[in-house]
């Protein structure tokens, strides 16, 4: 009995050893499993890490210097000798706005005429005195635009021929790659974009602290430019840009947040409204080229609007948001509990009091991260833009949405194709970390709405 | 609420009719488009022109291809199609044919210089001295070999000539898309494949398919984009040859070394005496219709006619432009002045 009892339980401690060892055996390989998924899983996001550090490094390593720009800082002396002009025309008695237009833009051509590069030269001679006798050589020191910027000067204040004034002038792009070491300076002359003498001048008034390096307002302020590279700037695509989101969003938010609402709350469920559902999904993955060919066959060619112009990008952009914003504003919907519905209904409140007092002020968050995601999605898009014919070549702001103009995206496309490769890299990096820090602020703006007025349940 | 939904009715019926009332505005600026080698040229006309004219609008300067631009210039009259087609080949009397249909009758032609094809390889390589006939023979489908055709054997360029560099055939083209293309077939490729005896005994239709194909294994790289794709393809394939505008070239010669054909170096003076052998009339084209509609489109022709804006010494010969003759400025200006269009 004894005996039986104890081979009893010797076997049931072997039966339990063994099944012990199978289940440490099988806990191993189950221990091993996880550490292969969680450092995959782990390497998986450190590679894509990796990848975007590297994006941003890069970009910012090429396109941070562009910021500063050389500039030369003179005093350029409206010489009334040079500047041959008579009075501004005011207005005569008797005379309709129309004739003093006239009047005005013949003073203005008149203007144009005269020599505002020797201005220009007259300044720089100062630096440079030994280049009294090769004044083209030293112009080509400054950027060609800079001659019609002292005209403007004068046209908006004429009183300021005869007086001095402190500016600072932009050194042309060719001296900018020069001294910022863009081009190899050890290349032969033949192989260089600037004379011997004109590499000279630049670093001796580099290393003398007449030329230097300022932050580019130029970047900012002025619009694209072909004939003067260094004045090259954003202005124009951040113009349109700013138009075609503010399209985007006049548009796509009212009409996608109301169809939302339409669908979620009053539509009866029925295959016609299934078949929307499904429709709506597959519009939001359509590729945005084909909102592009779309935009160009039924805005341009159908109903004659203009091209190049924001208000056709903005209804195009319009057309692809629109899914987005739906989307979004119906998940949005959904997310709010049935309990704050039915203590809605419950109390009295019909049904459009339920959906408009409390279902859609809780779901606002939501909404407005949608649509700004959305408006963020739209600012970056090139493609569509394209096929209507927004990568003309702008040198205007537009006054209206019915101008032609570019947008930032198209810009950073249009400055990568510039000939002038080494002042151009850095300038289209630099467009894209302005691009960048847009879309940034957009997608952080959206962040803060949702974290301030996010409610848990 | 009630003041929400009445915000949103204000917004989608200011919508509606900002988009129903837009063609009724009129355009007061010179839309051009087409060729991207007379892109920076008109770019460049465009803003000194807006500079030099305060009561002209800067004109706004679009690119798509020579073939593009025409498609677009003969899409019809009206403000929202272009006024100004840009073009590095002369108009095809197709192209005539489909704006006539469109209802363009008076096409003005303005050649306004010469432009230079250059072949270019990296600055860190061998210095090429091509023929047309190297060309073709390294970019051709077949090739004659021993008194046959065979399928192009050559993979490196010291093999069809030992002055060649010995590096691996890679020639960048650009597609047909571009002015450039045709260019460099009728003046490179076509005279490099007739010179050759086995190419010459065969009768016309087979040899204009023997000069007319390009191998397809990867050697010859058609782009559609523009040169700086070209260029970039040089970054990547280090034995790579491009074909170029001379301003392209002209703006990158750090990174890039200029081969010479026939013996010269392309360079302004040698492209305008006509020695170096690759260059081609380039053209911008005037919608007669839009003249007198449409604000400055005649100033804007002659403005860049003008000698001071492409003449010697002017910004577009800076910019790689090689001017016209003086007599033929003349002529092309009085062209402009009659209104000269083209049959």
């Amino acid at each position: 009995m004894n005996t039986t009892n104890q081979t009893n339980l010797q076997d049931r401690e072997a039966a339990w050893a063994k099944q012990r060892r199978v289940v440490e055996q099988s806990l191993a390989r189950r221990h091993a499993a996880e550490r292969r998924f969680r450092g995959l899983g782990l390497s998986g996001v450190i590679f894509g890490l990796a990848m975007v550090a590297l994006l941003f490094v890069t970009i910012l390593a090429k396109g941070l210097p562009a910021f500063w720009q050389a500039t030369i800082p003179v005093e350029i002396y409206f010489d009334p000798q040079i500047i041959e002009v008579e009075q501004r025309p005011g207005l005569l008695p008797g005379e309709s706005a129309a004739q003093l237009r006239e009047r005005e833009m013949a003073w203005q051509t008149q203007l144009t005429m005269s020599n505002w590069n020797r201005l220009i030269e007259n300044a720089l001679l100062e630096f440079v005195p030994e280049a009294a006798d090769s004044r083209a050589e030293l112009r080509r020191l400054v950027t060609s635009g800079e001659r019609f910027r002292l005209r403007d000067m004068v046209v908006a204040d004429p009183s300021l021929i005869g007086k001095r004034v402190r500016l600072d002038l932009l050194a042309d792009a060719n001296i900018d790659v020069w001294l910022k070491g863009n081009i190899d300076r050890d290349l032969p002359d033949n192989q260089q974009q600037l004379s011997a003498k004109l590499r000279q001048w630049a670093d001796d008034l580099y290393a003398r602290d007449v030329i230097r390096m300022s932050f580019s307002t130029a970047l900012f302020a002025n619009t694209d430019s072909r004939s003067s590279l260094a004045s090259a700037g954003l202005a124009g695509a951040l113009a349109g840009s700013l138009y075609m989101m503010l399209i985007v969003i006049l548009l796509a938010v009212p009409v996608g947040v109301a169809s939302a609402i339409y669908l979620q709350e009053f539509a009866p469920r029925n295959k016609f409204t299934d078949l929307i559902e499904v429709n709506i999904n597959n519009l939001a993955a359509v590729p945005s080229i084909i909102f592009g060919l779309l935009g160009a066959a039924v805005f341009i060619n159908w109903f004659k609007m203009p091209l190049s112009a924001p208000i056709v990008g903005g209804l195009v952009l319009s057309l692809m948001t629109l899914p987005t914003v739906i989307i979004a504003t119906r998940s949005a919907l959904q997310a709010i509990p049935p309990s704050i519905r039915q203590a809605a209904l419950g109390i009295g409140a019909s049904k459009m009091q339920t959906i408009f007092h409390h279902v859609l002020p809780l779901a606002l968050p939501g909404i407005l991260t949608g649509a700004i995601i959305g408006v963020a999605q739209a600012i970056g898009e090139t493609a569509p833009l394209l096929l209507i014919g927004m990568s003309a070549f702008v040198a205007a702001v537009p006054a209206t949405p019915f101008d032609q103009s570019t947008a930032l995206p198209v810009q950073i496309y249009l400055w990568q194709g510039n000939e002038l490769r080494n002042f151009f890299e850095a300038r289209t990096s630099a467009a894209i970390i302005v691009l960048l820090s847009v879309m940034i602020t957009l997608n952080a703006f959206a962040i803060w709405l949702r974290k301030r007025f996010e409610k848990r349940w | 609420m009630k003041l929400k939904k009445h915000v949103l009715g204000v917004t989608l019926a200011t919508a509606f009719v900002a988009t129903m009332s837009a063609p009724a505005l009129a355009r007061d600026n010179i839309q051009i488009a087409g060729s991207s080698t007379v892109l920076p040229f008109a770019s460049i006309v465009a803003e000194e022109f807006g500079n030099a004219f305060p009561q002209f609008k800067t004109p706004v300067v679009g690119s798509g291809g020579s073939s593009g631009g025409l498609r677009q210039f003969c899409q019809g009259v009206g403000a929202n199609t272009i006024d100004i087609a840009n073009s590095s080949r002369p108009i095809r009397p197709a192209e005539v044919e489909s704006c006539k249909k469109a209802g363009v009758n008076k096409i003005v032609e303005v050649k306004f210089g010469y432009d230079g094809i250059v072949f270019a390889s990296r600055s860190d390589k061998g210095a090429f001295a091509l023929k047309p006939q190297h060309v073709f023979l390294a970019g051709a489908a077949e090739v004659p070999q021993g008194g046959k055709m065979v399928a192009n054997p050559y993979t490196r360029w010291s093999q069809i000539d030992k002055s060649l560099p010995d590096q691996e055939i890679v020639l960048v083209i650009p597609a047909s898309n571009h002015g450039t293309r045709e260019v460099f077939e009728e003046k490179v490729v076509h005279p490099g494949c007739e010179s050759l005896a086995e190419v010459k005994a065969l009768e016309k239709d087979a040899q204009k398919k023997v000069c007319n194909s390009f191998r397809g294994d990867g050697r010859v790289i058609e782009i559609a984009g523009d040169y700086t794709e070209t260029l970039a393809r040089l970054t990547a394939q280090a034995d790579a040859v491009g074909v170029f505008g001379l301003s392209f070239y002209d703006q990158n010669r750090d990174r890039l070394k200029v081969a010479t054909v026939n013996g010269v170096t392309p360079s302004l003076q040698t492209i305008a005496t006509g020695e170096y052998p690759v260059s081609r009339p380039l053209y911008f084209y005037l919608k007669g219709e839009h003249i007198g509609v449409i604000p400055g489109i005649k100033e804007y022709a002659e403005f860049f006619l003008n000698a001071q804006v492409s003449g010697s010494a002017s910004p577009l010969e800076k910019a790689g432009l090689i001017p016209l003759p003086d007599a033929e400025r003349k002529q092309v200006v009085a062209d402009v002045r009659a209104g000269k269009a083209v049959q």
